[in-house]
């Protein structure tokens, strides 16, 4: 046991952080590259003016008719990743490894914000999947692989929540979600999560568009 | 031809029987092949980085008038075609069947629209429009695509114009709008080949066949306001561009530059176009981009902005305004394309006593439904047509019950479309071009 936690804190933590990043930045390269082949209008009418007005119109809650024509939708939305980032980034036991690691450290929440962030994060899925499930062009447009992201993001919030309460078997907990936060990690650059850092890329092409070429507004 | 229309949830039928024709040449291997060509030589950033974000979350479905117009039938979703069609492509490696291709192009030609509304809707901003191109262009090189708007394209290569126009009935046409305006303007003329002209006017193809009017009183605005015009006798004086609809991106380049290069011959110093959208999206964001330019080699400018600048400088004068109450049409492709909706309104302000606004307008405004190349799908996709824009009969009525009774749509298209549904809906309001209200309110 104790030496799969140690896996678990040490390489495999490792492996999570060097793919997830390294995922990145391989698959930006890549794209930014083949855009250079193939696409050479995101480039030839790329306008970063256009490009922050749009960005910043789908980044504030509400700022484009399309989220304030669906309230609860962006309300969840917003809250929910909000919160999928803030947690992990800021929690107490997080910042903790860091300091003992690299002996590095910055601002935490307070226990109580975190797990209250947290349940955000799984009423959110819970809101995600049911919608998934009952909203019928949503059913029709998901696939699999939307309903396994869904899991994926589950799992660590879960194991995490569960092993910071201390309920029983949280040292089981604990391990679980290391594993499943490592497996997330190392995920996200190969799975539609990408979508973390695809978005400002369809935005700036997007509001280039727009914004510089049909002197439009794209929100 | 099937005569038979779908009803909204059944099982859909294939209603064009060139296509049924076209597949049945094909072998599955033929398909694949050339899916996964366009997706290796085309299939770019935009086009993997639209499918790798969609998150299916379907902030879009709401921006489609299809599927508004379709009580919310799940298969009319934007990102839903896109799953229909590239998503089966992409999933099954290309190797699709027959039928798979045949829904596929029957979505991509008759049930979208590429009005880009979507885009404006979808928090990535992902563009389906041009995901159904991508499928327009798969169906294109199989030989797959609706008889009439084939027709239409088979037009302009053998012709350079939409409509079978030969060029001897186009100079007829001209003069003949010439001889009957002097009836009413002694002087008037109807330039031809002048050359340094300030504008070189250029038309839809459907203008000389059949709204010769509009030529007509084109010229007598050009009269009234005093501009050096001129327009050309030779392949070029057709704008319009159905290739860029049927995925002949080849065709396209090419229409274009016979248009660019008449206007760039004759040294004309700008290009004016008559009310269409679908021509000034050819010319202003697609073609000149296939050709290379960046932006146009000419400045173009679409008739409503020409009509702006020409009361803004007192060129054009209204001698008494338009007495019935308006509403404004915005054109996708002006609006969305090129952002011309206030000056669209300056335009109307100036020329009529009552302006009514439809909901949503500008950007938002709901596409007729005929764009993009449907209408040109022709007889069998009408119903389904004006049944998939019972949304624009509503705004419409609305409109009509604030009081409208004329509404303006400064798009050839946008007319024949917005025609049939005030037709099916009975919709007691009628339709006119920018041109016809200042035809009859200008100083001539
Ligand atoms: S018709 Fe317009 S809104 Fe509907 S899918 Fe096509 S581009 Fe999008
Ligand atoms: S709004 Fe965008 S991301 Fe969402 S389903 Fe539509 S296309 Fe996909
Ligand atoms: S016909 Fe008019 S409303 Fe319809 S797509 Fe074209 S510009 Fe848009």
């Amino acid at each position: 046991m104790y030496d799969i936690y140690a896996l678990a804190r040490g390489p495999l933590a490792w492996g999570a952080f060097i793919v997830f990043f390294g995922g990145i930045i391989y698959r930006l390269a890549a794209i930014l590259l083949e855009a250079r082949k193939k696409d050479h209008v995101v480039y030839a009418y790329f306008s970063p003016y256009y490009a922050m007005r749009s960005m910043l119109h789908w980044i504030v809650p509400f700022g484009s008719r399309s989220m304030r024509q669906q309230p609860i939708l962006t309300t969840v939305t917003f809250a929910f990743h909000i919160c999928l980032i803030g947690v992990p980034l800021f929690l107490f036991a997080h910042i903790i490894l860091f300091k003992e690691s690299f002996d590095i450290s910055w601002w935490t929440l307070s226990g109580m914000a975190a797990q209250v962030m947290t349940v955000i994060v799984l009423l959110s899925c819970v809101y995600f999947f049911v919608r998934r499930i009952v909203q019928p062009d949503v059913r029709y447009l998901s696939s699999t692989a939307d309903y396994l992201i869904l899991l994926l993001v589950v799992l660590p919030f879960a194991t995490g929540f569960w092993a910071a309460r201390g309920w029983a078997g949280f040292e089981i907990a604990t391990l679980l979600h290391m594993l499943s936060g490592e497996l997330l990690l190392a995920l996200i650059p190969f799975t539609k999560l990408s979508h973390m850092f695809f978005f400002p890329l369809t935005r700036i092409y997007a509001g280039s568009e727009f914004g510089a070429v049909r002197n439009a507004k794209d929100w | 031809m099937a005569t038979t229309e779908p009803k909204a949830n059944d099982e859909p039928i294939v209603l064009d029987d060139a296509i049924i024709e076209g597949a049945e040449k094909l072998s599955e291997e033929d398909i694949a092949q050339v899916i996964n060509d366009m997706i290796r030589t085309e299939g770019g950033a935009r086009f993997k980085a639209y499918l790798n974000t969609c998150m299916s979350c379907g902030y879009c479905s709401g921006a489609c008038h299809y599927y508004l117009s379709r009580d919310k039938e799940p298969r009319l979703a934007p990102a839903a075609k896109v799953k229909q069609t590239l998503g089966e492509f992409v999933r099954k490696k290309g190797r699709v069947s027959r039928e798979t291709l045949m829904r596929s192009c029957e979505i991509a030609f008759t049930d979208c629209n590429l009005c880009r509304r979507c885009m404006m809707y979808c928090p990535f901003g992902i563009d389906v429009a041009f995901l159904m191109l991508f499928v327009r262009r798969v169906c294109h090189k199989l030989g797959v695509v609706p008889r009439y708007i084939q027709d239409t394209a088979h037009s302009h290569s053998a012709t350079m114009n939409q409509m079978w126009v030969q060029e001897d009935e186009w100079i007829d046409t001209l003069q003949w709008q010439e001889d009957e305006a002097r009836d009413e303007i002694p002087d008037l003329r109807i330039p031809l080949e002048k050359e340094g002209a300030d504008v070189y006017y250029s038309v839809i193809g459907p203008e000389p066949k059949f709204r010769a009017q509009l030529i007509y009183q084109a010229a007598v605005l050009m009269h009234a306001a005093g501009i050096d015009w001129t327009m050309t006798e030779f392949p070029g004086w057709d704008n319009s561009d159905m290739c860029m609809y049927t995925g002949d991106i080849e065709m396209t380049a090419r229409l274009k530059k016979v248009h660019f290069e008449s206007a760039l011959r004759l040294r004309s110093k700008r290009i004016v176009m008559g009310e269409c959208g679908h021509a000034f999206r050819s010319v202003y964001d697609v073609g000149n981009r296939f050709l290379g330019w960046k932006m146009p080699p000419i400045e173009v400018v679409h008739a409503v902005a020409f009509y702006d600048e020409l009361l803004a400088e007192g060129r054009l004068k209204i001698a008494r305004k338009f007495e019935r109450p308006v509403t404004f049409h915005d054109p996708c492709n002006i609006v969305r394309g090129q952002g011309l909706h206030e000056k669209a309104r300056s335009v109307v302000r100036q020329s009529c006593e009552t302006f009514i606004e439809m909901e949503p307008n500008r950007e938002h405004n709901f596409c007729c439904c005929a764009g993009g190349g449907v209408i040109n799908c022709g007889p069998p996709y009408k119903n389904k047509r004006v049944k998939s824009n019972r949304v624009k009969a509503e705004q419409l009525m609305a409109a009509r019950e604030k009081g409208a009774e004329v509404v303006i749509a400064p798009c050839h298209n946008c007319h024949g479309g917005l025609e049939d549904i005030i037709h099916h809906y009975k919709i007691d309001i009628e339709i006119k071009f920018l041109i016809d209200i200042l035809f009859e309110c200008m100083e001539k």
